[in-house]
């Protein structure tokens, strides 16, 4: 392979290291106006009244909007379509968007936000899933199966408690992951404008146009054909774009109204508010092992902070759970799941979604058990490490799999077997692994269309230019794309001109999520590219006399296979194709294979492959103050195939700094004031100084090593690599913790306070553990069941189904 | 708020930007980052905060890296100021630059113009900084998706090159 | 963009002339140095002056002179205090220097200005629309101190990192006005209260700093924060002593930082050194008694408690510095950079 897995400058490096790159504040048109959100400061309330007309009268104020201009629910799931642009009579926590002021400037936007005037009529405010489970009324929505519980569910694949029962030994352990958020250096920003003859076009920092295009001709009742959503750069994602926003809403609509573009900045501070991070979530394992560490099954439940709205929270809910079957052999499965609405700003995706809070407690109970059992993390692992080509007790389909070798390599480069357990007091290593799904087997509105769409343009010029929905958003796509192309047809990555995350112009890519734009797209690309590609070997095989499959691509020239001296230039080839063929062009398209699980709810977790990753970490700990230092860590990633070296080992560096903060300090919390003074339910801190994230000064090395088996419905065999890598750190750092001084800390951010206080315990002789003490009663449902694979099941459930899923043809 | 029956009025200053002067008319409240991006067109240079809390906004003042959210616009007249717009000579790229597209340094982008300016004077001041130079240098631009290996080692890659070709 | 509030713009060349305004306008306006401080707080509307006058072209502002000591010009941002050779003999000034905040803050953020530094809370260093959402605080705007909703005063917490150090040095501030000027001992500089935590008046300038000579002396200055940048201390520790040849201390000053409105001399933490040597045992005892003066509150970064209690290990950093242990591994992992 000439361009595939050859470290190169990106093809839009140049414009990001020159300023060039275009981000969505960059943008100014003619006649642009500004606009400005008033948010909620209240928590919890109804609208009684809002008198808009002092703003209105303010010099240089052109338009104000409120909830009764905007109708419409929005939300990016089709079952939680709960979020007005503006609210129109509840606000439901401090930050959700009331009005909105268009004027010439930012500066008058901010004064007549103060002078409009609301009058709410304060309500109970829920703090945490406990108080959401305890108070039915006032409930923060009308719908969701009773109070303030917004997503209930429950599987079982196999009887897991007749498996616990008959196990050697039974872990129960309680863990909290605490919420967080994506921090992307870019504020959003979003601008609207008019174009051909009365379209709306927006331009925005998104991570999904196609899905905020579809939710704009809802909210806005306009056909979608009459819109076209343009991604911008993302200035940083890591899922904090992916939901359809407010700003964008209003942002459109104020275009449309005032015939004039409209731009929207959002502050730091409302970042924080419109953030979709990661769920705060209690989990609660259950999990049956033998006397030599195999597992025979686990039960577990999670409970999860949702926030005020729906958002991804369906999905986020099923991720808590339905990837815990993919790393390990694991016969029995039983996962019950709760979200709750809390009147705090909504949570969503965020690296890894829903995820990397049950591989935390996953992985740190596992340790637990190696202690238990006296056996190496890493050897127990490896014994039990999932089988390539395999199906889970969820019946999720295994391709390539190569976790083994990723432990191999972290524990060989680590110096794994001369550290555990034989450092000095007060220094550690701890071991951890993860998968990751390389894509959503599913759209997040059923249809039996493509995922992602690629369409290439080629003439005469020798130019190529290749086409595709997918937005870049720093992970490098567009060279993604690029290099995908340019190998098929042996020519350049620069020399594929790339245009990308266009609703107008692209094909539909359905977007920058869930690990899926270089498998999903990469396909498609692929397929354009082979087809181009044979229309051109047909064309230029007639030169030689021979068969076009006798032709080979590389080098930008086209030539004989076995006499690379006859041949031409690409250029010339594309000559000659255009020429037999006319105007050259063509497409490819992708959708996953259907998931062999055929129960309600088996839609989600399937992916076209699984990404591993083992993460070795080393800590010295302080044992007076509880310091925690980090050296070094370690990653192996099974990435299936490495498509540009440099950029695939970015994102497993910026992966391990992300896990590494959420273990160590980010956290998105909130603080209530006493009740009887005040109502209050804000934001600790919604800044950049005080919402702590790493920076140069607090990042270790990281040693990357990439395990490369190719898989086969991968493009060129290449799996994800953007959210695997985080996964494995958090429960790394806690293990790597225990081993430095002996205890637990069963929950994150793990702090120095924790390590002290736990310390402290272990000194008077109690558990030497900081933790949640307990999980709630949850009123979770009968399951669905499912028998697992070899227990005799096609995939469907024998009880509690529901009706059975439709499968495709 | 004390705007009341305060005279509101622009003030005019040259600035030397990027080694070229230009006239400038705004308000006295705007920051040198609000005069870079909205009154000169140099969008190069980003904002994450304007609070001097992520160091998106650095630009050079006098060689010096400061953070434009933070510099009053009507303070600089007189002092040279550089944004990531001056940092190539015609098309080609400083070393800084091509040694950040070449080596991962920049994934969104959105933090590296600042970490190019911070950089730069590093290495104007410094031509062979260790990593742990590196490291205190850029300290005070936060970056979320690099983990800053990338950049420790894209800056010792461009001042290697700028050695050799010195 | 957060942007700045209109203001009137004022740059006079000279001190004499700065006062003269100050004098003249009243507390509407408001003096400006590097900006660091006053333009966020200004954005978030802590702070609207309807006049801002710069210090920024008072040349004398950056006079460094030896004399009895040294005397350091306020104006002088954070980088040349570090760069400033007749700086070097003291160490706690350096150190507490150089951990102020970023690279370009201190490039632009004075020594008068980090001594002036405003007061800081998490309930009061937010957005204009965040503090309407708890119906503001004590400190501004509103009628309670949330921290301690008892409290009568504010208890915004003293977060310059370069007082304590320069108070454990014995250092003294001159204050300027139109019509007198003042000295006094740094320590005297700064109210025990959120809000008037200053005693300089709107009309003063803080114009230099200065330090008496250092033979003899050995300081140091150690500071808890989250991170390795940006943050401000949720712990400051300055101590500083002189020696006799055969280790024994013949004088003493510790003072804390960033556990109460202002920063403080423990004057019985630093007479339980004098005419001792610096054994693990006085240490302890010096450690445990000046630990026992922070009273940090719920207003910052991490665990209060946790702060509390990591007071005397901090002290104990410090002292142990100067008996001229090696602490640069331990330094290494709690600043994150080597100093």
């Amino acid at each position: 392979m000439k361009v595939i897995g050859k470290p190169r400058r990106r093809v839009d490096g140049w414009a990001k290291v020159t300023g060039r790159t275009r981000f969505a504040d960059d943008i100014v048109l003619p006649r642009m106006l500004h606009m400005k959100l008033l948010r909620s400061p209240l928590p919890h309330a109804e609208i009684e009244a809002i008198d808009v007309s002092r703003a209105e009268k303010l010099a240089g104020v052109q338009l104000v909007l409120t909830g009764k201009d905007f109708p419409v629910t929005f939300g990016i799931m089709p079952v939680s379509q709960d979020e007005y642009p503006l609210a129109s009579d509840r606000v439901r926590f401090v930050g959700d968007p009331v009005a909105a002021v268009i004027a010439r400037d930012e500066q008058t936007c901010t004064e007549a936000l103060d002078l409009i005037e609301v009058k709410y009529r304060p309500l109970k405010t829920i703090a945490t899933p406990e108080e959401a489970l305890a108070t039915t009324e006032p409930r923060i929505h009308e719908y969701g199966p009773h109070g303030n519980i917004h997503r209930l569910q429950a599987h079982e694949f196999g009887d897991v408690e007749e498996a616990l029962g008959s196990s050697d030994y039974v872990f129960e352990d309680v863990f909290f992951y605490e919420g967080n958020t994506h921090l992307a250096i870019e504020q959003q920003a979003a601008v609207a404008a008019l174009e051909d003859a009365g379209g709306l076009v927006l331009y925005s920092s998104t991570q999904n146009p196609h899905y905020l295009h579809r939710e704009l001709a809802r909210v806005l009742q306009m056909p979608a054909s009459r819109i076209r959503v343009v991604a911008t750069p993302n200035g940083g994602g890591f899922g904090g774009r992916c939901d359809p926003a407010n700003h964008e809403m209003v942002v459109a609509k104020a275009a449309l109204a005032l015939g004039r573009p409209v731009k929207i900045c959002l502050s730091r501070e409302e970042v924080f508010y419109v953030h979709r991070g990661r769920h705060p979530v209690l989990m609660k394992f259950r999990t049956g092992v033998t006397k030599d560490g195999r597992l025979t099954g686990i039960h577990l439940q999670t409970l999860l902070d949702g926030g005020a709205y729906g958002s991804h929270g369906a999905a986020s809910t099923f991720y808590t759970g339905v990837l815990t079957p993919t790393t390990y052999e694991l016969p029995r499965f039983k996962f019950e799941a709760c979200r709750t609405f809390t009147n705090k700003p909504p949570c969503g995706p965020k690296r890894g979604h829903g995820t990397p809070q049950p591989r935390f407690g996953q992985e740190v109970q596992l340790d637990k058990i190696a202690e238990k059992l006296g056996l190496d993390p890493a050897e127990m692992r490896l014994r039990i490490a999932v089988k390539p080509n395999s199906l889970t007790a969820n019946w999720l389909r295994i391709g390539s799999a190569g976790l083994a070798e990723c432990i191999r390599q972290v524990v060989e480069r680590s110096g794994w077997k001369e550290k555990f357990r034989k450092l000095p007091e007060g220094r550690g290593v701890g071991l951890a692994c993860s998968a990751y799904m390389c894509g959503a087997g599913l759209p997040i509105y059923w249809n039996k269309m493509p995922h992602s769409g690629v369409q290439l343009l080629a003439d005469r010029s020798g130019q190529v230019t290749a086409l595709c929905g997918a937005t870049e958003i720093g992970q490098g796509s567009d060279d993604v794309l690029a290099a995908m192309v340019a190998e098929v047809l042996g020519i350049g990555a620069e020399d594929v001109r790339v245009l990308t995350g266009d609703t107008g112009l692209t094909p539909v890519d359905l977007g920058s999520y869930s690990s899926r734009v270089t498998v999903m797209m990469g396909n498609a690309a692929i397929q354009a590219a082979e087809a181009l590609k044979a229309r051109i070997a047909e064309a230029a095989s007639e030169q030689f006399q021979v068969a076009p499959n006798r032709l080979e691509f590389a080098n930008g020239r086209v030539f004989l296979a076995a006499d690379a001296s006859k041949g031409m230039a690409f250029r010339e080839a594309i000559e000659l194709a255009e020429a037999k063929f006319g105007t050259l062009g063509s497409v490819g398209s992708y959708r996953p294979p259907d998931p062999p699980g055929r129960y309600k709810g088996a839609g989600a977790g399937p992916s076209p492959a699984y990404s591993y990753t083992a993460c070795v970490v080393e800590v010295e700990v302080d044992r007076a103050t509880g310091w925690i230092a980090v050296p070094k860590i370690w990653i192996a990633h099974d990435i299936g195939r490495v498509i540009n070296p440099v950029l695939a080992r970015g994102q497993v560096v910026g992966s391990v700094y992300m896990g590494l903060a959420e273990a160590l300090m980010e956290e998105q919390v909130f603080r209530r004031l006493p009740p009887k003074l005040s109502n209050a339910l804000v934001h600790k801190f919604p800044s950049l100084l005080e919402y702590k994230s790493p920076t140069s000064l607090d990042m270790p090395e990281v040693e990357t090593v990439f395990v490369e088996d190719p898989d086969p419905n991968c493009p060129f065999g290449a799996k994800e690599v953007g959210q695997g890598p985080l996964l494995p750190v958090p429960p790394a750092l806690a293990n790597a913790i225990y081993d430095a001084v002996g205890v637990r800390i069963d929950e994150l951010p793990i702090t120095p306070d924790k390590v002290l206080r736990a310390l402290e315990k272990k000194a008077k002789g109690e558990e030497p553990r900081v933790g949640p003490e307990h999980f709630p009663a949850v009123p979770y449902p009968e399951p669905v069941v499912v028998p697992p694979p070899w227990e005799g099941g096609d995939g469907n459930a024998v009880k509690g189904a529901g009706p059975k899923v439709k499968v495709p043809a | 708020m004390s705007q009341g029956v305060m005279v509101r009025r622009n003030v005019h200053i040259d600035l030397r930007v990027n080694g070229e002067t230009q006239e400038a008319s705004f308000a006295p409240y705007k920051t040198l980052l609000e005069v870079l991006r909205e009154d000169l067109g140099l969008t190069g240079t980003k904002h994450g905060c304007e609070l001097g809390e992520c160091g998106a906004c650095a630009v050079l003042v006098d060689g010096e890296p400061q953070l434009s959210c933070l510099v009053l616009a009507v303070e600089c007249e007189g002092r040279s100021i550089e944004t990531v717009e001056g940092m190539a000579k015609g098309a080609e790229l400083h070393p800084l630059q091509a040694a950040f597209a070449d080596l991962g340094a920049a994934q969104c982008g959105y933090c590296t113009p600042g970490i190019l300016m911070t950089a730069k004077a590093l290495l104007e001041r410094e031509p062979s900084p260790t990593r742990d130079r590196i490291r205190e240098a850029i300290s005070g631009n936060l970056c979320r998706c690099t983990g800053y290996q990338q950049i420790y080692e894209a800056v010792e890659e461009a001042a290697r090159r700028m050695k050799e070709s010195a | 963009m957060m942007r700045l509030p209109w203001f009137e713009f004022r740059a006079p060349s000279s001190v004499a002339e700065a006062a003269r305004i100050l004098a003249a306008e009243g507390p509407d306006a408001m003096p400006i140095a590097g900006g660091t401080d006053l333009l966020p707080n200004m954005k978030r509307r802590h702070q609207t002056p309807r006049t801002l006058v710069s210090l920024r072209r008072i040349e004398s502002l950056k006079k460094v002179s030896n004399g009895a000591g040294l005397t350091l010009g306020a104006g002088l941002t954070l980088t040349e205090v570090i760069h400033e050779p007749k700086a070097q003999p003291y160490g706690a000034l350096r150190q507490a220097a150089a951990q102020v905040a970023t690279v370009h803050l201190r490039n632009m953020g004075t020594l008068g200005g980090n001594l002036c530094l405003d007061t800081r809370c998490t309930y009061y260093n937010q957005n204009y629309e965040w503090r309407k959402a708890i119906d503001f605080c004590l400190k501004k705007d509103g009628g309670i101190c949330w921290v301690a909703t008892a409290s009568k005063r504010c208890v915004a917490m003293s977060s310059t990192d370069c007082a304590p150090a320069l108070i454990a040095i014995g250092a003294k501030a001159k204050l300027v006005s139109a019509t007198d000027e003042r000295e006094l001992a740094l320590e005297s500089l700064y109210n025990n209260d959120g809000i008037e935590y200053l005693k300089r008046r709107p009309d003063e300038i803080l114009t230099e700093i200065r330090l008496p000579p250092a033979a003899g002396w050995r300081s140091t200055y150690w500071k808890l924060r989250r991170r390795g940048a940006f943050d401000f201390p949720v712990l400051g520790v300055a101590a500083a002593a002189r020696f006799a040849k055969d280790g024994t201390v013949e004088e003493a000053r510790i003072a804390l930082g960033a556990v109460a409105s202002r920063p403080f001399l423990v004057p019985k933490a630093a007479e339980a050194l004098v005419g001792k040597k610096l054994t693990d045992d006085v240490i302890a005892e010096a450690a445990t008694l000046a630990a026992s003066r922070a009273k940090p509150m719920d207003n910052a970064d991490l665990d209060l408690y946790w702060r509390k209690q990591v007071a005397a290990d901090f002290v104990g950093y410090a002292l142990r510095e100067l008996r001229g242990d090696d602490m640069r591994g331990t330094r290494l992992r709690i600043a994150r950079q080597i100093l």
